[in-house]
């Protein structure tokens, strides 16, 4: 169970872009969230996934409270979350191969022995050919960079996927490829899911339950 | 009318890039030559730069003395050579320092943020609001003269540009969602300032380093020059026309301008070859320049 405890967030602690907002995602379970461009759903994400640190507020992983944020989360706490960005030019590192970037937590970690195996099947999974995980981020297209992002994501096989707004740059068969990997892994993993986006019709034909951003706010 | 007009821009534009290639190229030629000069000729010709002879004393530049003679009779040529040897070690340390310095502050101003940063930054800049010549002239007047005095001098007084932009490149790096990924994947502080941060800083910390390396070689001659820098038995460009003064009223012109010359072709080849660099790895500042 993934619970969020009455978060304030934002980037200026005279206006927060939230105020006490609960959220909760029972295990293995996935919720979309819907909310117009700019509201601060993108930022909810980021606190669910500690990446941003709440002003006020509780974030509570499987019974876990978190421990702290960004850097400050204990590492298996933060890598319990595999975060997919909206945008995959600036959340790929651009000196690094496909193969690095899918490669990357597993070395942050300490498992490097493991990406040899890992990674190309992997990499297959998301539907990059070999010849293409040799490439730069320069040298491949918007959704085929955001496939390497989505098997990062999944290279630490996270008990939460956290997907913000993954699918916004991409066009429909990249998108219901995508999302396709996200529910096989889910199926084989049983984790769960915080996907957040605008549109209504993909979110509410993927996830088990939307909820709009104005019914978590209040309306505030 | 409109083709004309077109015709006469591209051929604009034509001229500009192949001057700019003709610079480029230049710059590489002469850099290499200083190289080369500087590191093959003293070993190589084994002479002594400093032998005196009095009875060759202010001859202007013949056959056997291309640069002349100063007015103790020592070879202006050979006087330049290790002088430029001289400045540029002096040149290249301290911008090599002076790069560490800067970007080490720089980063750890952008990684901490907060008030570390505001202090940091703010110390920049009363350090800045001093002109650094004279500051300079301060830390080498605390030293007896000799090399390391300037370097260090030089070194102090030259690190504040890089720290501003070092600390403006990791600022805007640390906010790309790559960083955030790299966290939620696993790294550590460490991994993500050596893995992610520094090697996106890196070439703008080398470049900041070469565009320096002729300013701090007109440091270090403007130091000499003004007698505080590297005692005057010690041949660098800045001794060297300091102790032309006294013959260039005397209308011996060849003890000035061949320093002058070795101090200005020189950085300026080395600026040349820096500013291509910079239109190489900033190309939208090429088509700015370009305009």
């Amino acid at each position: 169970m993934l619970e969020l405890r009455s978060v304030t967030a934002g980037y200026d602690r005279a206006a927060p872009v939230m105020r006490g907002v609960d959220l909760t995602i029972a295990a293995g379970a996935s919720v979309g969230l819907l909310g117009p461009s700019g509201c601060g759903k993108s930022t909810l994400a980021r606190v669910a996934a500690l990446l941003h640190r709440p002003d006020a507020g509780q974030v509570v992983i499987d019974g876990q409270p978190a421990r702290g944020w960004r850097h400050r989360a204990p590492r298996e706490q933060r890598t319990a979350f595999g975060v997919v960005f909206q945008q995959p030019r600036l959340s790929a590192d651009p000196r690094l191969t496909l193969t690095d970037l899918i490669a990357e937590p597993l070395r942050a970690v300490g498992r490097a022995p493991e990406a040899a195996a890992v990674v190309p099947a992997l990499a297959a999974r998301v539907g990059l050919g070999k010849d293409l995980i040799g490439r730069r981020p320069h040298e491949v297209s918007d959704g085929q960079l955001q496939r390497a992002c989505l098997a990062r994501a999944l290279v630490l096989r996270p008990r939460w996927l956290i997907c913000d707004e993954m699918t916004a740059m991409l066009d429909a068969s990249t998108t219901a490829s995508l999302v396709h990997v996200v529910e096989e892994y889910r199926a084989e993993h049983g984790a769960g899911l915080l996907a957040v986006g605008h549109d209504r019709v993909l979110l509410e034909r993927w996830c088990d339950g939307t909820t709009h951003w104005d019914d978590l706010t209040g309306g505030l | 009318m409109a083709d004309t007009k077109d015709l006469v821009w591209r051929a604009k534009g034509g001229v500009r890039r192949s001057t700019r290639a003709w610079r480029v190229r230049t710059s590489a030629v002469l850099v290499a030559a200083v190289v080369l000069a500087v590191l093959v000729v003293p070993p190589l010709v084994n002479l002594d730069e400093q032998a005196v002879d009095l009875g060759m004393k202010l001859h202007p530049p013949s056959l056997s003395h291309p640069f002349g003679t100063d007015d103790v009779g020592r070879d202006l040529l050979l006087r330049c050579v290790y002088g430029l040897r001289v400045s540029l070690l002096v040149g290249v340390v301290a911008a090599v320092v002076a790069t560490v310095i800067g970007t080490a502050v720089g980063a750890l101003a952008a990684a901490s943020g907060g008030w570390v940063d505001r202090i940091v930054m703010r110390l920049v800049d009363v350090f800045s609001s001093v002109p650094h010549l004279l500051l300079g002239i301060f830390i080498v007047a605390m030293f007896r003269p000799g090399v390391w005095p300037v370097v260090v001098s030089v070194a102090l007084t030259h690190w504040l540009s890089t720290a501003r932009i070092v600390r403006a490149e990791v600022l805007s790096l640390r906010s790309r969602p790559y960083v955030d990924a790299a966290i939620s994947g696993g790294a550590s502080r460490l991994r993500v300032a050596v893995r992610h941060l520094l090697p996106g800083v890196l070439p703008q910390a080398g470049l900041a380093a070469v565009l320096m390396v002729p300013h701090a070689i007109w440091h270090e001659s403007a130091l000499s020059f003004l007698g505080l820098g590297l005692p005057t038995h010690q041949a660098s460009l800045g001794t060297l026309v300091q102790s032309a003064r006294g013959s260039l009223l005397a209308g011996d012109w060849w003890p000035t301008l061949f320093p002058g010359v070795f101090i200005i072709v020189p950085t300026l080849a080395i600026a040349g070859l820096a500013g291509a660099w910079r239109e190489r790895i900033n190309p939208r500042r090429r088509s700015e320049l370009m305009l």
